[in-house]
């Protein structure tokens, strides 16, 4: 019961709309009516239950309609003013729990009506069509376990970082929706057509160009994630999947999509998602390239000399991961680690390698291989690559933390 | 080819029909799509006016601008006004004064920070569609498409890219060739063993 009342300000707080909330405010006092906001989320952390003594000597609560999380337990995303970053270094598998998928938005999460809510496919096509949430649920569905990420997914300069701090905006769900192969037959696309803008119903009214090839390969259009609706952070009712892009482009709560025969050059895709390489701009970096962190031992965890299992996660956004190396003497040497079945595609794939700390002070690293045989590069292999005014985006450098004598474990900035 | 009416209002049937004859489908190649009716007949058409209500995108040759002009001169009222606040004043040394939302004005090319409009935005049509769909950030779609030719006039103008008293329209907007845009290069990187 104190639970109940500990959670109540969040269900009040999501009763206001958005709208009603910056309505009234000048926009200077934006961000902070945002922060306000928040504070009150982060309220809501459920409070561990008196211990028993002998929970075989008194009887414990009965069935309910909605499970919880052991209250002893209390993995949270941490989260800013346009994001929040899953907890990696407390998963144990690669399904990411729906409440602890990262979060990106650029205008906060709108607030849609399922049964107002209808898709518009239009453009370079025979017939502009809308479906409802109900007529998308009707066509044949798929199920995929696909990994997101952030294409901004990159943190260091200090040893106090957290996997989850370091690179928390990637999550992995099973989202089930229909092809969108599957809904561009059906309003028949034009044969000539080349690019689709995709575009969300949130305050940004978030668009994307992206190659029409993509949609005869995997795109999606889903509605639910982990097998039940996907959450309203995530784009309830429906979002764009490109499994293997960069996460701005899976457009969420989307609304439109128009088919046509050259790129928008949205803001996102000029002005934001793109990097320096050397005295160029790169742009339309749609795949995110191989990437892996061992997430225990990570900071600021602590181990005993001994066995200790590294384990980690490794994806690629081109296809399979192969291979994923481990080295804990600092880079010279390496081997393989082993792979949790099944690997999929584009999808974040466990990794374990059992290890004898000695206690002397050393250094571990994981580097992921995928099946294009792309190796997951260093900072300074980038570096060399892009030039040193590479920016943050499409960053993916092997991670090192550092074992002190004493067990503690640091990132290592570079 | 086997197809199945679900809907079954007589005009879609004649556009299904239509569609079968006019048509052939990219070929039925994914494994998720084995056994598919080459349409489900699921949905409904869109009217025109469904269609207009909602596509406010422009692309970089002009397409999907409205009608309507504005300058610099009434887009810098405007801006005072409804942008000032997050972004700044543009007049002010940026070096010593940080808004809360992204700095507009930088009037060199790549090696100046931070990222603006006049070193790194490489269409000018982007502008107008972004600002249209999602500003003032506490107002989005306020504006009239006037004061979005208006505000783009002014950022541009801000950037030492246009004249204070150049009319911008449908016409005069896309013909704009801005600095960075010899800067963009498409995505190289294609997987395999070289980083990149």
């Amino acid at each position: 019961m104190k639970e109940q009342k500990k959670n109540k300000p969040v269900s009040k707080s999501n009763k206001i709309s958005r709208r009603a909330l910056l309505g009234g405010v000048v926009a200077a006092a934006v961000l902070p009516v945002n922060s306000i906001f928040a504070k009150h989320i982060q309220t809501a952390a459920p409070v561990a239950p008196e211990p028993l003594e002998d929970p075989t000597k008194v009887i414990g609560p009965g069935p309910s309609a909605q499970g919880k999380r052991s209250a002893f337990e209390h993995p949270v995303r941490k989260f800013s003013e346009t994001s929040s970053r899953s907890p990696l270094q407390d998963f144990h598998s690669t399904i990411t729990p729906a409440d602890l998928h990262y979060e990106r938005h650029h205008a906060g999460i709108p607030a849609i009506d399922p049964q107002k809510y209808e898709l518009l496919i239009h453009g370079m096509v025979e017939r502009p069509m809308k479906f409802t949430l109900a007529e998308l649920k009707r066509f044949p569905a798929v199920s995929r376990i696909c990994f997101l990420e952030c294409a901004g997914n990159f943190r260091g300069g200090k040893e106090d970082l957290t996997p989850q701090d370091i690179l928390g905006l990637t999550s992995q769900s099973e989202w089930t929706g229909v092809m969108l192969s599957t809904l561009f037959r059906e309003v028949g696309v034009d044969p000539k057509a080349s690019w689709f803008l995709a575009e969300g119903s949130d305050a940004a009214v978030m668009t994307r160009t992206v190659p029409v090839k993509k949609a005869w390969d995997d795109a999606m259009v889903v509605y639910a994630q982990n097998g039940e609706a996907i959450r309203p952070e995530q784009g309830y009712p429906v979002r764009l999947l490109l499994p293997g892009w960069e996460g701005n482009m899976n457009i969420k709560w989307l609304r439109r999509i128009e088919i046509s025969d050259e790129p928008y050059m949205t803001r996102e895709e000029t002005s934001k998602y793109t990097y320096p390489v050397k005295d160029r701009i790169r742009m339309f970096s749609f795949e995110m390239d191989a990437r892996s962190i061992i997430t225990f031992p990570s900071y600021p965890q602590k181990i005993m000399p001994g066995w200790v299992e590294i384990r980690g996660i490794a994806w690629s956004g081109r296809g399979k991961i192969v291979k994923v190396e481990v080295s804990t003497d600092a880079g010279e040497t390496w081997q393989d680690s082993g792979l949790q079945e099944p690997v999929l595609s584009k999808a974040h794939t466990y990794f374990r390698h059992l290890w004898q700390w000695d206690g002397s002070p050393t250094e571990i690293l994981s580097r992921a291989v995928d099946e294009t045989g792309y190796i997951q590069p260093t900072l300074k292999q980038l570096a060399e690559a892009r030039g040193t005014a590479m920016g943050g985006y499409h960053m993916n450098p092997i991670t090192s933390w550092q074992i002190k004598a004493d067990g503690s474990t640091w990132f290592k900035p570079e | 080819m086997k197809i199945k009416i679900v809907v079954g209002t007589v005009l879609l049937g004649l556009i299904l029909f239509h569609h079968v004859i006019a048509q052939q489908p990219p070929a039925l190649t994914s494994k998720n799509e084995v056994g598919h009716p080459s349409r489900f007949g699921f949905g409904r058409l869109a009217t025109t006016t469904e269609i207009a209500l909602w596509d406010i995108d422009v692309r970089p040759d002009g397409k999907g601008l409205p009608a309507g002009q504005g300058n610099a001169l009434k887009g810098k009222a405007i801006y005072t006004i409804k942008c000032m606040a997050c972004h700044g004043n543009n007049d002010t040394d940026l070096s010593k004064i940080k808004p809360p939302a992204p700095l507009l004005v930088s009037d060199t090319l790549a090696k100046s920070r931070p990222k603006a409009i006049g070193n790194y935005w490489p269409y000018a049509t982007t502008l107008f569609d972004y600002i249209r769909r999602s500003m003032p950030y506490n107002q989005p779609g306020s504006l009239t498409d006037n004061e979005v030719y208006s505000l783009t006039a002014y950022l541009l103008y801000a950037n030492k890219i246009l004249k204070q008293d150049q009319v911008l329209n449908a016409n005069t907007l896309p013909a704009i060739v801005m600095p960075a845009k010899k800067l963009f290069i498409m995505d190289d990187r294609k997987g395999g063993p070289e980083i990149k």
